[in-house]
């Protein structure tokens, strides 16, 4: 068994850029001394070309400090509602689709919720899935916490997948609750590092799709220098029954879906900026 | 796909090519010794086939004769599907040579069919085959509006013994007893057997004559040897070949072909090759009339053409799309009963290709590429039931091209090559589904399947039927107490399972010694070799419902209701269990133990001709059929809810996606199920990847992994759910809507209303 790295809040913090803490325990005492690390999870799940590149093994963590108003998994959103388990449990899922990635091309991804609400699991389950399992590994993110990805835990990341909600402030806290900012900022600090980003975009008639909103989100994306794709994601309503159930009101119940051509507009924006837009 | 509409001059160059019945030219240019010697395609193959490992660019589209030609046939068609049948001929008992030439369009003078013969004088024209039984006949007949002819069910009522009269005069009381309740279902002692691959590439390697020579010497060694009851039988079974190849060639002559000698060129080889094919579907109803492993046999001919400048590109295709035309229109006189059983009118005329050869060598060849485009030419169909062979190793452009065409039609399936060549060979072809045998070297007896499902109930209630609350089974103890105990049910089971292996290879040893005896296989067995492997095939269905009812069992708490006679009639389930199908080992260890008990079981029971035991997890449509026929089920299943196909997880219990459903699957032992494991996969678009060239890419992938975990078999059907619901709605728009069901492929607009719902029901798996 493996020592687990975050045994406490600073764990992962702790790791220096330079040495990664070592995956074995350096004595038997720690090996003794170690708590699992654990986190809330909502669920788990194999997918095909919708979490990041190829066929993934995805954790969906629970909790997220955002309440956009499209969203299709409000049932993610409270930490409480997840399940306590511990990333020996998950690894050990993992690892069961293991040679499978391996021979269809894929990897793993952290996904949400939010899942830099919980910082220390997350580090912890990039680090194995990457260091033990040798996947290509995925954070999925709003990049609202960014701040709490430790440079450490961003070193374990092959691929973020942004979410870039809105260009416009006021739309972006009107359909989030939160302020734009931060995920600014996280997409910076990305950039800075080099590391390989997908920005998605959902887009909302009536709600994200101004051309000018769009073409904020294109123009920042494009001058970052870091994003190799824009994932435009037309909205849909097949969360509607999530939302009814938790007794919650979703207000984008007459909105349509974009059609073909609004989706095709949006990605054009995109294109304009020199970005591949899918 | 682009279809390039081409010019007509290859058509043309490919039918001036006058017939030589010389062998040294039938033969120039081939390589290879000891093909020429003994009878051996594989051998031919392997010195000749080019391997193709470019990409589908070379590929054209429709001629307009091709497209004008099926066009006649799509017309014909809704009016087949509204009778369930176009015609029948009532009059004539269908054999070899019983019929005039027909063709699609015209008469022997004036007809645009490149590759000529039909099973009767009309295209979509139905023969009957009473040899099987004439009681499915009458039935078959009467359910479509026809009387039988009173001459011919003379003959097959008073003079000629049948199949189905042999069966029952040799069935016990008990047999027929589960035969009735539902355990035991589909048994072909009414239908013929099928699943018998003929190597049809004989007829155009060998020409006729040289393979009646082989049975000849073959005959003449059995003449030394002193007549026991096996070697008088192998005798008269050679003679019977002998006649079968003669009455082949006369069928050929009345189209105008002499076939006594090899083919010279491509065009033949796919005319001879068909004449051999059509010759086993004119005398065989058979469950499945499988065609092999042709793809690189035929490019071998097809390619020396293109060489010698005697074809382009548009006339090769033109040639596998008119064959596969034939092969479309192949048809069976069937009865109610069947089509309940396996609904939409299959043939399973099983197309297998791709591959990798023993030296490591793709087996995929240009003709392997022009047969998946046929499904562009024509447009998709279920039929022939087009396999690819899978491998990690296959080339990428034939993977990607595989799996696009399988992503836009919804009409191929795939087969692990990687567990199917280490035990049968580099020249195994599938027959009906997922049945793999070495081509000419091996026949099964198809067994059909016990239910499983129905078994456990059986086991619990002490052989009373849940349903009827008769007694079907004699001598067991039912399972007592309010809760069910996991120890008491398994060992009950255990038993119950004993007792179904015994009753159903005895049942199967009957129908097999008496379809032999008055159903034989004439032709097909004429291109098998004379030693041969035989296997009994049993099979199961069921899997997913036992597996999970045992699961709760031993993982919850079941409560048994119960009757006012003590018949367990209901469960009731407190706390969770883990459902087979979520790659979860405590249910996945249930299934996989299961399949190998029974396996163990069938295996302590001598078989007829000493046929090796082998099993399928299988269910084609009859999933619907077996629900129907079994009671509540302590996995919390209703009364009469279909099962889930084949060794499908049950609907919408696998909660994570459909690769971890598959890997539930890939653990079933294939050495436990030599007869196949069927995987059904439906698949919503947006669940592959947000662009055509992700989606293949990504199914590419997907078949790498399954393969690669040991998965044997995958249906794959890339389809939105409102597409199939706007089919329900208005058949009239989507007359070629196909869709891969267990093991086969269907119109969808020709299943029944239920069990369009079913697979509507079935697990989509999409994403959110």
């Amino acid at each position: 068994m493996t020592v687990l790295l975050g045994s406490g809040p600073d764990a992962a913090a702790t790791r220096t850029p330079a040495a990664p803490a070592p995956v074995a325990a350096a004595t038997p005492a720690a090996a003794a001394t170690h708590r699992p690390v654990t986190g809330s999870v909502h669920s788990w799940d194999l997918s095909t070309g919708v979490d990041g590149p190829g066929t993934r093994f995805v954790t969906f963590l629970a909790g997220c400090p955002l309440t956009c108003l499209y969203c299709h998994n409000p049932d993610t959103w409270r930490m409480r509602s997840g399940r306590r388990t511990t990333a020996d449990d998950v690894i050990a899922e993992a690892a069961k689709y293991r040679a499978f990635i391996e021979a269809a091309g894929g990897g793993a991804t952290v996904s949400g919720g939010e899942p830099l609400l919980q910082p220390v699991f997350t580090g912890e389950l990039l680090h194995r899935l990457k260091h033990e399992l040798g996947l290509h590994t995925a954070l999925d993110t709003s990049g609202f916490l960014g701040a709490r990805a430790t440079d450490a835990l961003l070193r374990d990341v092959d691929l973020v997948l942004l979410d870039i909600k809105s260009w416009d402030r006021d739309t972006y806290r009107h359909v989030t609750g939160r302020p734009l900012r931060p995920t600014l900022d996280f997409a910076d600090r990305l950039a800075a590092l080099g590391k390989e980003v997908w920005v998605r975009f959902v887009l909302v008639p009536g709600l994200t799709d101004d051309p000018a909103n769009i073409d904020g989100v294109a123009r920042f994306a494009a001058g970052l220098g870091n994003v190799s794709r824009v994932d435009v994601l037309p909205f849909h309503k097949l969360g509607e029954a999530k939302w009814d159930a938790l007794g919650k009101d979703f207000t984008l119940r007459d909105t349509p879906a974009p059609t073909p051509e609004q989706v095709a507009a949006a990605k054009a924006i995109f294109a304009a900026r020199g970005l591949r837009a899918v | 796909m682009t279809a390039t509409p081409a010019e007509t001059t290859a058509h043309d160059t490919a039918s001036d090519t006058a017939p030589d019945t010389a062998r040294g030219t039938a033969w120039d240019g081939f390589k290879g010794g000891l093909w020429r010697d003994t009878v051996d395609v594989r051998d031919f193959v392997q010195h000749n086939y080019a391997p193709y490992e470019g990409d589908a660019a070379f590929l054209t589209g429709p001629t307009e004769r091709t497209t004008a030609v099926w066009q006649r046939l799509l017309a014909m068609f809704p009016d087949e599907n509204e009778r369930g049948v176009y015609d029948v001929d009532i009059a004539t008992p269908s054999r070899i040579d019983a019929f005039k030439p027909g063709y699609v369009d015209g008469t022997a003078t004036d007809h645009k069919d490149l590759v000529v013969g039909l099973q009767t004088d009309a295209p979509l024209k139905r023969a009957i085959m009473p040899n099987g039984g004439w009681r499915m006949v009458e039935s078959a007949l009467n359910s479509y509006g026809y009387a039988a002819d009173p001459a011919v069910k003379d003959v097959y009522t008073h003079l000629r013994k049948t199949h189905n009269e042999g069966v029952f005069d040799a069935y016990t009381p008990e047999i027929r007893a589960c035969r009735s309740s539902g355990i035991i279902t589909g048994l072909p002692d009414a239908y013929g057997r099928g699943r018998i691959i003929g190597d049809y590439r004989r007829v155009a390697l060998y020409g006729v004559d040289r393979l009646i020579a082989a049975k000849e010497a073959d005959k003449a060694r059995l003449a030394e040897q002193w007549p026991t009851e096996h070697v008088v039988r192998d005798r008269e079974e050679i003679s019977e070949q002998i006649k079968a190849l003669g009455e082949l060639k006369a069928m050929a002559l009345s189209y105008g072909y002499d076939i006594s000698a090899p083919a010279t060129t491509g065009r033949e080889a796919v005319q001879w090759l068909y004449f051999a094919y059509l010759a086993a579907v004119k005398e065989q109803n058979g469950a499945a009339m499988s065609i092999g492993r042709i793809d690189a046999f035929l490019d071998i001919y097809l390619q020396r053409d293109l060489d010698a400048g005697l074809l382009t590109e548009s006339g090769a295709q033109e040639l596998i799309d008119d064959f596969v035309i034939k092969l479309r229109i192949v048809r069976f006189l069937r009865t109610p009963e069947y089509n309940e059983l396996y609904s939409g009118d299959p043939t399973w005329v099983t197309w297998s290709m791709a591959g990798i050869g023993e030296d490591g060598r793709p087996l995929v060849s240009r003709t392997t590429f022009r047969a998946l485009q046929t499904l562009y030419n024509l447009g998709p169909a279920p039929e022939p039931n087009l396999t690819v062979l899978w491998s990690g190793r296959l080339p990428r452009p034939f993977k990607d091209f595989a799996a696009q065409v399988a992503i836009d039609t919804s009409a191929l399936q795939f087969e692990s090559d990687e567990l199917t060549r280490p035990k049968y060979g580099d020249d195994t072809a599938i027959a009906c589904c997922v049945s793999a045998m070495a081509v000419g070297k091996q026949m099964q007896f198809f067994g059909a399947r016990v239910n499983v499902a129905k078994a456990l109930l059986y086991a619990i209630n002490g052989g009373r039927d849940e349903k009827t609350g008769e007694l079907v089974v004699e001598g067991f103890a039912p399972v007592e107490g309010d809760h069910l105990d996991y120890d008491t049910v398994a060992e009950a089971y255990d038993a119950m399972l004993g007792w179904l292996a015994k009753t159903y290879v005895h049942a199967l040893n009957v129908i097999h010694y008496m379809h032999d005896k008055y159903a034989y296989e004439r032709l097909e067995m004429a291109l098998h070799d004379q030693d041969i492997v035989r296997t009994m095939a049993c099979g199961i269905a069921g899997l997913s419902v036992a597996a999970d009812s045992l699961s709760a069992i031993k993982h919850a708490r079941v409560k048994v209701v119960r009757d006012d006679t003590g018949l367990a009639v209901d469960y009731e389930i407190e706390g969770d269990y883990p459902a087979y199908g979520n790659n979860d080992d405590r249910a996945d260890d249930i299934a996989r133990r299961i399949v190998s008990d029974f396996m163990a079981k069938i295996r302590r029971h001598p078989t007829y001709r000493d046929a090796v035991h082998t099993q399928s997890v299988l269910t084609i449509t009859s999933n619907v059929v077996y629900g129907k026929k079994t009671g509540n089920t302590p996995d919390g299943r209703r009364a009469g809810l279909p099962f889930a196909p084949g060794a499908n997880p049950m609907n919408g219990r696998d909660e994570h996606g459909y690769i971890a459903s598959a890997l539930s699957v890939a653990k079933l032992d294939y050495d436990d199920a030599e007869d196949g494991i069927s995987l059904t996969n439906t698949i919503t678009p947006d669940a592959l990847g947000r662009t055509p060239e992700e989606r293949i890419a990504h199914l590419a992938g997907v078949l790498d992994g399954y393969m690669a975990s040991n998965g044997f078999h995958m249906n794959v059907n890339v389809l939105d759910k409102a597409t199939l619901e706007d089919a329900m709605e208005h058949p009239e728009n989507h007359p070629q809507l196909t869709i891969r069901v267990s093991g086969y492929a269907v119109n969808f607009v020709r299943l029944t209303r239920e069990q369009q719902l079913d697979v509507i029901n079935r697990t989509f798996h999409g994403s959110l």
